[in-house]
């Protein structure tokens, strides 16, 4: 009986989703692979281990990126192609604070504003890393949250708030104009030098030959807690509701009363804020800077908003994982030059067999 | 239009043969854990005008987007003169010579009316992108194109709205889009019609003029199936009646047995009704 | 009706209003260039090697705003997936036609068996991306087809394909470095033997070379402008090749589903197959502009294929209006004379006629000097290489902004023209049937 029940049911999904089915298969397969490859030698554990943490890391980075990115997709119903480069501007906003309270006096302001470039500074004379120079760490993590929240406010206000009743397609566009004078913005400020940000001694953990850096550490944990609280902040308290309810349905909340712009404003100051924080640790993570941070990752974290379900935060955080363990896994069959191929094929698969996502239909929780 | 052929099919209903154009067996679809269409089954005599009636949320939509592909069915058949098009996409129910109306008009606004009439006409010549470019292949496309105008404008004339046909669909009155999208479906050559809801929002003499095309082009061998709210309407001008509820057929028959049926009326005052 | 009648109607609608608004945006553009030349100070020679390049970007903008018009203003189709199609075409087109024994290695083919092959092969790459893709919303499409150019560009890019031998037949993409293409193919009108180190001019060539001489323009001036002409017939044949789909059933249909798949396809049209064809010959098109493109400067690399050639292609068509090819072409040349090639302009006369000290080598610096009310220090950091080129991305920017605020239709807007072989006015009642 059961049986016979399961028997029909897989009958159904081969009808119904055969494109589905096809790539489960490919996907057992695979992990039959590399059991195979860790039986024959091919690979061995430590590699695969470090594949994982790699991606993890790289997991959590889109994950926490993405959570913006969501918010104003569900939200305000667009892509936002100018989120790459809110991930840059806090990145940048963050570390020229950081550089400043661990540099002032030491270098010359302009230096430090600049955060090298053009002059240089020592990176390694300056020292910055999570044990010599919390503060200044936490400083520019606070500033880049701060500046990317209130530079997110300015753009909805210039360009976004004046077109609310617009189709998707439309702020999408626009949303393109911005991205490109953000970028060229920063790159008519800073030049584009590729800036070293972190010196010293990192501290990190080797166990069992695979290593866990002291940045990355940092990151995964501080992004975790960074996503905790915003569940939090949207599943219990009363703005967090009306944010969803008018993910839901942006009529029906308007006549319940919610006040809509002000649930824009906060979506734009929130998700601002963790896009900040986004572009800061990931730069930290680096250890380098450049102009095009933000937009080299936006597809990427695009790919994991997507997979996770637009509108969901653990939707982004477990897209982003499972985006960023898959890319490195993926290191398993194919050379390194195709790593953000694999990406965004993964990206292409979801949206053509889910395009809801894994996390379907839960709207910002 | 073929009129030849048209004439022919009416001669035959005339001679009282009773062919059946259009057959809905035991369809069914459910919507999550919602049922819209329990179980519905009815036929259409070809050369009818045929009336589906029922209270709000019978599902009388739900069976038209089924019928003509908008929807697929979960289970049950659908038998259009004598072909299977159970689960066929919309375009190719289309193809068959069955056509509906939206409930809400849903005329091409951008379009202008005589566009909206020229778009419909199956397998134009010109809608072969290498036809529609290469000078000596166009030629046909534009002898078409001067047939297809030519009975566009018999269209208008027919519907009485030849005075807006440069407007844009866009700027018409309700009432001229309901009148516009009953001619489009017509300028597609079909052999039946679903009309959903085809008087929603017009006033009385469009009304009346538009249930009078329905009987001119009843005569010329169309066969009609709609849905339509006012009892006056359906018990005036039907050759049968269907009765939807709850997502099944209540009953079918003549105007007369169906008005004086004591389920029907419970089902329309909201009466539990046994099925 | 005669086919005369109708062409006379379609000559009075050219010569009313498009080709006249072609004609008198073609000499403004070029009345501005030629007034930068004579500002700068050029010779005869420079001023004409200005407007050449000018009119050779316009013209394959307005080429690239015509074929993506087809997909995004005709049918809805919001490819954001541009270059990556550009890409397909003038690679295909490279690895066919370089010689066997070059490095790395191509198949040998001739250029224009090689040009047909590349369109053809983009054209289908074109059609089966659209097989599963066109299901999607717009802003899904949009993301899918930009990711599938980047994928394009990285797999060109990545030194594993570079110099490649696949199932024993060896070529390459050349990796990020490039891949050199064949060159310049008008040259065979000037030169006896075009593909030799130094050719002799053949008859028309001597004529020419002699002719412009005495005015100081050199031989490769005369090959760019015969370049030049020749694209501007492709314009003029794509354009009128758009016009024609446009009124013609085809497009009709394109139309309809822009506005409404739905009542399209109750009205018994396969939607599906109308938006793959569109998609794969939009593409096919974009395969052969971006040839025409890279021909004149036999390199292609995949730096000129990243997605912000893509945006700019959109900023042409939004610049002219979407579903408009009178648009497009205006769009195009705007987009190429003012937006694309402007700001150098401007920066080298502002670079020539204010003194202009050292640049300081940061903002920072620049900004210091404003306390002073000196504002030569920004004026003489911003005329830098870097900063004119992020200043000119940040104009792009703020065009399409300001362009979805207030002309989300573009300058010219969404126009109306009918859509139909046949005038339909002409035939208001039945009289004509006597005819």
């Amino acid at each position: 009986m059961a049986a016979r029940d399961y028997y029909s049911r897989g009958q159904n999904l081969l009808y119904n989703r055969p494109v589905l089915v096809i790539f489960a298969v490919i996907g057992v397969f695979l992990v039959f692979d590399i059991l195979r490859q860790l039986g024959t030698g091919t690979i061995v554990v430590t590699d695969l281990m470090s594949y994982l943490w790699n991606g993890l890391v790289l997991g959590m980075s889109l994950g926490l990126a993405g959570v913006g990115l969501s918010m104003t997709y569900s939200i305000l119903n667009f892509a936002n192609f100018a989120h790459g480069d809110l991930i840059t501007s806090g990145a940048f906003a963050g570390w020229a604070t950081a550089f400043l309270i661990a540099g002032l006096g030491e270098f010359s302001v302009e230096a430090l504003v600049l955060i090298g470039g053009p002059i240089a500074v020592g990176s390694n004379e300056l020292g910055i890393n999570v044990v010599n120079t919390p503060l200044a760490l936490l400083a520019g993590l606070l500033v880049a949250a701060a500046l990317t929240a209130v530079l997110s406010l300015l753009l909805d206000r210039i360009v976004f708030k004046p077109m609310r009743s617009a189709d998707g397609v439309t702020l999408m566009i626009a949303s393109v104009g911005v991205a490109l004078f953000l970028r060229n913005f920063l790159t008519f400020s800073f030049l584009t030098d590729s800036r070293g940000l972190t010196g010293g001694n990192v501290p990190q953990f080797t166990i069992a030959d695979v290593t866990f850096g002291g940045h990355q550490i940092t990151l995964v944990v501080v992004a975790a807690l960074l996503m905790l609280g915003t569940h939090i902040l949207l599943q219990y308290t009363k703005i967090g509701m009306a944010m969803r309810a008018m993910a839901a349905n942006k009529d029906l909340a308007k006549v319940t009363g919610i006040p809509t712009e002000r649930v824009v404003k906060l979506t734009w100051i929130i998700g601002g804020g963790l896009t900040g924080c986004a572009g800061f640790l990931i730069a930290l993570q680096q250890g380098t800077l450049t102009v095009t941070m933000g937009w080299d990752l936006l597809l990427l974290v695009f790919a994991a908003v997507i997979l996770g379900g637009v509108g969901s935060i653990y939707g982004a955080m477990v897209g982003g994982v499972i985006l960023g363990i898959a890319s490195r896994l993926a290191l398993v069959w194919i050379p390194a030059s195709f790593l953000l191929v694999a990406a965004f094929v993964i990206m292409i698969v979801m949206l053509l067999v889910r395009p809801s996502g894994l996390f379907s239909g839960r709207t910002t929780a | 239009m073929s009129k030849n052929a048209h004439s022919a099919r009416s001669d035959q209903t005339q001679k009282g043969q009773q062919e059946q154009i259009l057959k809905v067996e035991n369809l069914r679809k459910t919507f999550g854990g919602i049922t819209a269409v329990a179980d519905v089954s009815f036929h259409v005599e070809k050369g009818s005008i045929t009336g589906l009636i029922g209270p709000n949320g019978a599902g009388k939509s739900t069976t038209f987007d089924l019928i003509t592909g908008v929807q697929r069915p979960d289970g049950g058949e659908v038998e259009f003169n004598d072909t299977e098009i159970t689960g066929y996409r919309s375009d190719q129910v289309a193809n068959q010579g069955l056509v509906r109306t939206f409930q809400i008009a849903r005329e091409l606004s951008e379009m202008t009316v005589l566009e909206n009439l020229l778009l419909a006409p199956q397998n134009q010549a010109g809608e072969a992108v290498w036809r529609a470019v290469l000078p000596r292949a166009r030629t046909k496309v534009v002898e078409q194109e001067k047939e297809l105008r030519e009975q566009a404008w018999e269209m208008l004339e027919l519907f009485e709205i030849e005075h807006v046909a440069h407007e844009s669909a866009g700027n018409l009155s309700g009432g001229q889009r309901k009148l516009l999208e009953m001619a489009r479906v017509l300028m597609t050559d079909p052999e039946m019609v679903l009309l959903d809801e085809p008087l929603a929002g017009v006033n009385p003499t469009l009304e009346e003029k538009l249930i009078d095309r329905l009987h001119t082009l009843k005569e010329r061998g169309y066969t009609f199936l709609f849905v339509e709210h006012d009892m006056d309407v359906i018990m005036n001008n039907c050759d049968t009646v269907i009765v939807m509820h709850q997502g099944s057929v209540l009953t079918e028959g003549q105007p007369e047995a169906v008005k004086n049926n004591d389920r029907v009326l419970d089902a329309y005052l909201g009466e539990e009704v046994k099925i | 009706m005669s086919t005369g009648s109708i062409q006379a109607r379609a000559e009075g609608w050219l010569g009313n209003n498009d080709v006249r608004l072609l004609v008198a945006l073609a000499l403004a553009i070029g009345g501005l260039y030629a007034l930068f030349s004579v500002v700068l100070g050029f010779q005869l020679n420079g001023t004409v090697n200005t407007l050449r390049r000018v009119a050779f970007l316009s013209a394959i903008y307005a080429m690239l705003a015509l074929a993506l018009n087809l997909q995004w203003g005709y049918a809805g189709l919001f490819n954001l997936g541009a270059a990556g199609f550009m890409a397909i075409g003038v690679y295909t087109m490279g690895i066919l036609a370089a010689p066997v024994t070059a490095s790395p290695p191509g198949f040998g083919l001739p250029l224009p068996v090689a040009i047909v092959a590349a369109i053809l092969v983009t054209g289908v790459v074109g059609g089966l991306a659209a097989l599963p893709a066109i299901r999607l919303r717009a802003d899904y499409l949009a993301i899918v087809t930009v990711a599938f150019s980047e994928i394009v560009r990285l797999t060109l890019r990545a030194p594993e394909f570079a110099n490649t031998r696949i199932a024993g037949v060896a070529f390459g993409t050349g990796g990020a470095t490039g891949l050199s293409l064949p060159s310049n193919p008008i040259r065979i009108l000037f030169y006896t033997d075009p593909a030799a180190t130094a050719p002799a001019p053949n008859a028309l060539g001597a004529a020419m070379f002699s002719a412009v001489e005495p005015l100081g323009i050199e031989q490769t001036l005369v090959i760019g402008w015969a370049y030049v002409v020749v694209l501007c017939l492709c314009l003029g044949l794509l354009y009128w090749l758009m016009i024609r789909i446009g009124k013609s059933p085809f497009g009709r249909v394109l139309k309809s589903i822009r506005e409404d798949q739905q009542v399209t396809q109750a009205l018994g049209k396969d939607t599906r197959l109308f938006k793959i064809k569109t998609f794969a010959l939009g593409c096919a098109l974009m395969g052969l502009i971006a040839i025409l493109w890279r021909l004149s400067g036999g390199y292609a690399s995949p730096r000129m294929f990243k997605p912000i050639q893509t945006f700019y292609i959109f900023i042409a068509l939004f610049i002219g209006g979407t579903g408009s090819p009178t648009g497009s072409i205006v769009g195009g040349a705007l987009f190429a004379s003012l937006l694309f090639e402007g700001p150098s302009f401007v920066r080298r006369v502002v670079a020539e006629y204010l003194q202009l000290s050292n640049a300081p080598d940061t903002l920072v610096g620049a900004l210091a000097e404003l306390g002073t009310l000196d504002v030569t220090p920004l004026l003489a950091y911003s005329v830098q290489d870097v900063s004119i080129s992020a200043l000119r991305l940040m104009l792009l920017g703020t065009v399409l902004v300001y362009l979805m605020q207030r002309h989300p239709d573009g300058l010219l807007g969404h126009r109306k023209a009918i859509a139909s072989s046949v005038d339909l006015a002409q035939q208001a009642t039945r009289e004509d049937d006597n005819e």
